[in-house]
C-alpha cells in the first residue's frame, strides 16, 4: 500500500525542527545535544495551553510543524501513538492516591488519559475530524504508520501521524529508562497529486524475521533511536533527508516485521515553514 | 465498509461471567452494580465490580503480565469457549492474519497505585516486583491477548477513554478492508482503580447512588469494570451472526472532559456509521446510548440523536446494569447490542424511574421483543474523542 509525506515535524533535544533535523540527518550539521523543553511553539490558546502537560506540548509542537503553516489546513484526521502516554501526570496521580488526602486534581485527571495530546490537537485545530490513539510498546510509531496507512486505503485523503514519548519521572525511570524525550509528525496523502511530496512509502507486513530491524549509524542518533519509541522513526526520516531509496524494517509488536519501501523526492524549501 | 460477521463473542461484567449469564440479567432485569466494596477505595458511590477476578489465574508463561487488567481479560477469553473458536479461526486463516486490537485507558495502573503505597521509604524508589512493560504500560493488555491466543498477527492497543473499544472495530475493520489481516480479535477491558474512582469524584461526576441514565434526578455515574472480546470475520451469505455494518468516528474539538452541548461531535460519528452502513436513518430500531448518568452527557447525547433521528428509534442505557465500565464500554454495548438482538429482544433501561421531560429521544425503560433490527451504539470519551457503531441482525 502506498502513502505519501508531504509534511515532517520534529521535536527533540538538539534536533528543534525538521529543517535542523534534516541538515543533521545528511551529514551536514554535527548532533549537538541541548538541554531544550517543548512548548514554545504550542498551537494551543487560553487555558488549553496553560493545561496541557509537557508530554502533549512536545507531541504538538510535532504535529504542528507536520501539518504545516496554514491552520485551514489542519482539519484532517489524526493517529497519535505514544507507548507511555501521559506518564508524568500518572506518577503525581499515584503519588497522591498513596497520600491520605487522595487530593487528585480535575484538571490532572482529564489529564492523565493517553489521548490527552490528541484531544489538545483537535482542539487546537478546531476539527472534528476522527483522532486515534494508539499504544504498542517500543513499537508504537510502526503501529502508528500501519494505523495510518489503514485509514488512507479505506478513506482516500490527508491525514496526520504524530509519534512521541517522553521519559517517566522517578520512581518509574528505573523500570522503563528513555533516553530522551522525542516527537515526530508526519503529515500523510494517499493522492500523491494533492501536494508536493517528500517521499512515498510503500508499505506491508512480512512475517518472518528475515531481516533487521532498522538502525542509524551516527552514535548519538542511534543512542535516541533505541531509546525513544517516537525516535524509531530516524532511520525513515534519514531516507528521506538523504534522498535515497531505501528498505527499512521496524519491529511491530510480535514476530513480524513492518516493510517501508521508501523513495525519497527532492526536498522542496517550499515545503518548509522556516 | 465490508460487512463483519461478530462470529464468536464473550463478555465478563458485574451482570455476569460469560455470555449466557449476561443474556440472562438482561432479560431477568438483575443489576449488577453494589456499594462500594473495592479495597482501599473509601468513596460514597456504588460500583460494577466482577467477583472473583483476584483469583483468576493467568498462564504460567504469562505470569509477569499478571495484574486485575489481565486477569479479567483471562476471564473473559476463558469464558463459553472463546480462545477455542480464535484457535479454529487461526487454523483457517494462520495465525500471522488474525489482528488483536484491544481498547483500555486504565491497563494495569490499579497495581501502580499500589506499588506507590509500598515504596521504599529511604530512596522513594518502587518495589522491585513493579512490571512496567508487562503491567503498568496501555499496550500490556492488547500484548498478553495476543500471547494467550498465541496469535502472531499485528496487534495494538486503542487508548482513547471511555470510546477506546468501540474503535478497535473501526480499526479492525480498516486493518481487514487494507488487507494487513484476515480477521480481528477485537476488545475491550478495564478494570476498577483508584485513579479513575477519585478522578471522576474529582470532577463531582459519581453519583452516591446506582447511576439513573436519563432520568431527571441524575446526578452521576457509577463506574464498573468488564472485559469483552469479539472475533470479526468478513460475513459470508451463508452465516446468520450479526454484523457491523458501520463505524463512525469523530472530535467534538470542544473540551477535554466537557461534551459539546449540542453533542456535534456524537451527531457526526453517528452519521458517519450511517453512510458507511448505507442505511437511512429512519431504518434504525434502536440505539444503545453511551448513556453515562451525568446531567450534562445524557444530555448532550439526547439533542444528538434527536437531531438525526428524531423520535423514531427507542433509546436506553445499560450503564445501570453494569456501571461505566470506560475503555471496555464500547464493546460492552457491541456484544450486548450482539446478544440481545439475535435473543430478540431490546434491553431497556435499568435504575431509571422517572425519566427527564427535558430530554427528546424516545428512552425504553422495559425490555421489548423485536425480530429484526438495526441498533447503533454510542461510545463517547475525554478529549471529546466519539464512536458510533451499526449493527445488523
Amino acid at each position: 500500500m502506498n502513502i505519501h509525506v508531504t509534511g515532517i515535524g520534529v521535536s527533540a533535544p538538539g534536533l528543534a525542527d525538521w529543517p535542523a533535523t534534516r541538515a543533521v540527518l545528511r551529514g551536514e550539521v554535527v548532533y549537538v545535544h541541548s538541554d531544550w523543553r517543548a512548548g514554545s511553539r504550542s498551537p494551543l490558546i487560553g487555558p488549553e495551553r496553560r493545561r496541557a502537560t509537557a508530554v502533549t506540548s512536545l507531541a504538538l509542537e510535532a504535529a504542528m510543524e507536520a501539518a504545516g503553516p496554514d491552520r485551514a489546513q489542519w482539519d484532517i484526521p489524526s493517529v497519535f501513538a505514544s507507548s507511555g502516554g501521559e506518564v508524568d501526570v500518572c506518577d503525581r496521580i499515584f503519588a497522591q492516591l498513596a497520600q491520605p488526602e487522595r487530593a487528585v486534581s480535575p484538571t490532572q485527571f482529564h489529564n492523565s488519559v493517553h489521548n490527552a495530546a490528541s484531544g489538545y490537537w483537535s482542539i487546537a485545530a478546531g476539527s472534528h475530524r476522527p483522532a486515534t490513539s494508539i499504544a504498542c510498546f517500543d513499537d508504537s510509531f510502526a503501529a502508528g504508520l500501519v494505523e495510518a496507512a489503514a485509514l488512507l486505503a479505506v478513506e482516500p485523503g490527508e491525514l496526520l501521524l504524530v509519534a512521541y514519548d517522553q521519559p517517566p519521572p522517578f520512581p518509574i525511570a528505573p523500570f522503563r529508562p528513555l533516553s530522551g524525550p522525542f516527537a515526530v509528525g508526519l503529515r500523510l496523502t494517499s493522492n500523491a497529486a494533492t501536494a508536493p511530496a517528500l517521499a512515498s512509502l510503500q508499505i506491508g507486513y512480512v512475517e518472518a524475521r528475515s531481516a533487521l530491524p532498522a538502525s542509524m549509524s551516527m552514535v548519538p542518533l542511534e543512542a535516541m533511536r533505541a531509546g525513544n519509541p517516537a525516535a524509531r522513526s530516524l532511520p525513515l526520516l534519514a531516507a528521506i533527508a538523504c534522498e535515497q531509496p531505501a528498505l527499512i524494517h521496524l519491529n511491530c509488536a510480535g514476530p513480524g516485521l513492518l516493510r517501508v519501501a521508501v523513495s525519497a523526492k527532492p526536498w522542496n524549501a517550499a515545503n518548509s515553514d522556516a | 465498509m465490508t460487512p463483519l460477521s461478530l462470529s464468536a463473542c464473550t463478555l465478563v461484567s458485574a451482570i455476569g461471567s460469560n455470555a449466557d449469564e449476561t443474556l440472562a440479567a438482561l432479560r431477568l432485569r438483575h443489576g449488577g452494580l453494589r456499594p462500594c466494596d473495592f479495597p482501599d477505595i473509601e468513596l460514597d458511590t456504588w460500583i460494577g465490580r466482577v467477583t472473583g477476578v483476584e483469583r483468576e489465574p493467568v498462564p504460567e508463561d504469562l505470569s509477569a503480565y499478571a495484574c486485575r487488567n489481565n486477569r479479567l481479560a483471562a476471564m473473559a477469553l476463558r469464558a463459553g469457549g472463546f480462545a477455542e473458536r480464535i484457535a479454529e479461526a487461526a487454523a483457517r486463516y494462520g495465525r500471522h492474519r488474525i489482528a488483536v486490537i484491544v481498547g483500555t485507558s486504565t491497563s494495569g495502573i490499579l497495581e501502580s497505585e499500589q506499588a506507590y503505597r509500598r515504596r521504599d521509604q529511604a530512596t522513594g524508589a518502587l518495589p522491585a516486583d513493579f512490571h512496567y512493560q508487562t503491567v503498568h504500560n496501555t499496550f500490556s493488555v492488547a500484548d498478553f491477548t495476543r500471547r494467550f491466543l498465541s496469535l502472531t498477527g499485528p496487534a495494538t492497543a486503542i487508548s482513547t477513554a471511555c470510546s477506546s473499544s468501540a474503535k478497535a472495530f473501526a480499526s479492525a475493520s480498516r486493518m481487514i478492508d487494507a488487507g494487513f489481516c484476515d480477521a480481528a480479535v477485537v476488545g475491550g477491558v478495564d478494570t476498577l482503580c483508584g485513579t479513575t474512582l477519585y478522578g471522576f469524584q474529582a470532577l463531582q461526576l459519581l453519583s452516591a447512588r446506582p447511576c439513573r441514565p436519563a432520568d431527571s434526578g441524575r446526578d452521576g455515574i457509577s463506574i464498573g469494570e468488564a472485559a469483552g472480546f469479539a472475533l470479526l470475520e468478513t460475513a459470508s451469505d451463508s452465516d446468520t451472526a450479526i454484523r457491523l455494518i458501520g463505524y463512525g468516528e469523530s472530535a467534538d474539538a470542544h473540551h477535554m472532559s466537557s461534551p459539546h452541548p449540542e453533542g456535534t461531535g456524537a451527531r457526526l460519528a453517528m452519521q458517519q456509521a450511517l453512510s458507511r452502513g448505507r442505511l437511512p436513518a429512519a431504518a434504525v430500531d434502536h440505539v444503545l446510548m453511551h448513556g453515562t448518568g451525568t446531567q450534562a452527557n445524557d444530555a448532550a447525547e439526547d439533542r444528538a440523536i434527536a437531531a438525526l433521528f428524531g423520535q423514531r428509534p427507542s433509546c436506553s442505557s445499560i450503564k445501570g446494569w453494569t456501571g461505566h465500565t470506560l475503555g471496555a464500554a464500547g464493546i460492552v454495548n457491541a456484544i450486548i447490542a450482539a446478544l440481545s438482538l439475535e435473543a430478540g429482544f431490546l434491553p431497556g433501561t435499568l435504575e431509571t424511574r422517572q425519566v427527564d421531560p427535558r430530554l427528546q429521544c424516545r428512552i425504553l425503560l422495559h425490555n421489548r421483543e423485536v425480530t429484526t433490527g438495526h441498533m447503533l451504539c454510542n461510545s463517547f470519551g475525554f478529549g471529546g474523542n466519539n464512536a458510533a457503531l451499526l449493527f445488523r441482525r
